[in-house]
């Protein structure tokens, strides 16, 4: 049996993708809370070097794909009928990847490379 | 595959009851239901922070409008209890994973880890509070 059949694809991504986003966050925390008041200057060029930006898309990149596994499983326990599921499933899909578009094109607007 | 018709008339006769106020949830339920609530409070917040991102990085004066979003109390309600949700989610994430681990999978251990989880997110909220209030 494949990997995606048993499920364990998405296990093991909510696993990693959740790994992530903790470790950024902590490290967003810690360079934020230290150093200079947070204005626009220090905002934009902080997004603006590549190690960040990049750091940054990766993990919205996986706050999408968590988000995906986690609403689906929510979505396989509370939502019963089949069809209804499966729509909503879609809209909810098209919404990430459009969203993860819309970032993309966000941060590769501030990056100086 | 002949039984599948009695099977599935038992299972829709079969009595339900799903009076959520009377159903005893442990502690360790009731962490893990707080962490699909939080996740999905944070599944709906995600395109408000790209929004939020997206502005603050346009210029100063929209960087300002972001930053000035949180003069509004109701905002800052709103902002707290996301917080609150990203704090639980984060710290029940971590059991989640250490227990996937085998690390603290007793049931002793495995409780008291569920309380400290519940409590560390609530500290969070309430130093938030606090921050805000002073």
């Amino acid at each position: 049996m494949s990997i995606r059949a048993q499920g364990m694809r998405a296990w093991l991504l909510q696993r990693l993708s959740g790994a992530y986003i903790g470790l950024y966050l902590l490290i967003a925390l810690f360079t934020l809370g230290t150093g200079p008041v947070l204005d626009y200057t220090r905002w934009h060029h902080l997004l603006s070097q590549p190690v960040v930006s990049i750091a940054s898309l990766l993990f919205f990149f996986f706050i999408l794909i968590h988000a995906w596994v986690g609403i689906r499983d929510v979505l396989l326990d509370y939502v019963q009928l089949t069809a209804l599921r499966f729509s909503i499933l879609i809209v909810l899909a098209l919404g990430l990847l459009t969203m993860g578009i819309w970032v993309s094109m966000i941060l590769f607007s501030v990056v100086r490379l | 595959m002949d039984k599948t018709g009695p099977l599935m008339l038992t299972k829709t006769r079969r009595p339900k009851y799903l009076n959520v106020l009377k159903i005893y949830l442990p502690v360790t339920g009731v962490a893990s239901i707080l962490h699909r609530i939080s996740g999905v409070l944070l599944f709906l917040s995600i395109p408000f922070l790209i929004y939020a991102l997206s502005l603050s990085l346009r210029s100063p004066e929209s960087f300002a409008q972001v930053t000035s979003f949180f003069d509004n109390m109701f905002m800052r309600a709103f902002s707290l209890i996301l917080l609150y949700s990203l704090a639980h989610h984060f710290f029940a994430g971590i059991r989640f994973l250490l227990l996937d681990l085998d690390v603290g999978i007793d049931l002793k251990t495995a409780r008291a880890s569920a309380l400290g989880v519940i409590l560390a997110g609530l500290l969070v909220f309430v130093l938030a509070v606090v921050g805000v209030l002073l």
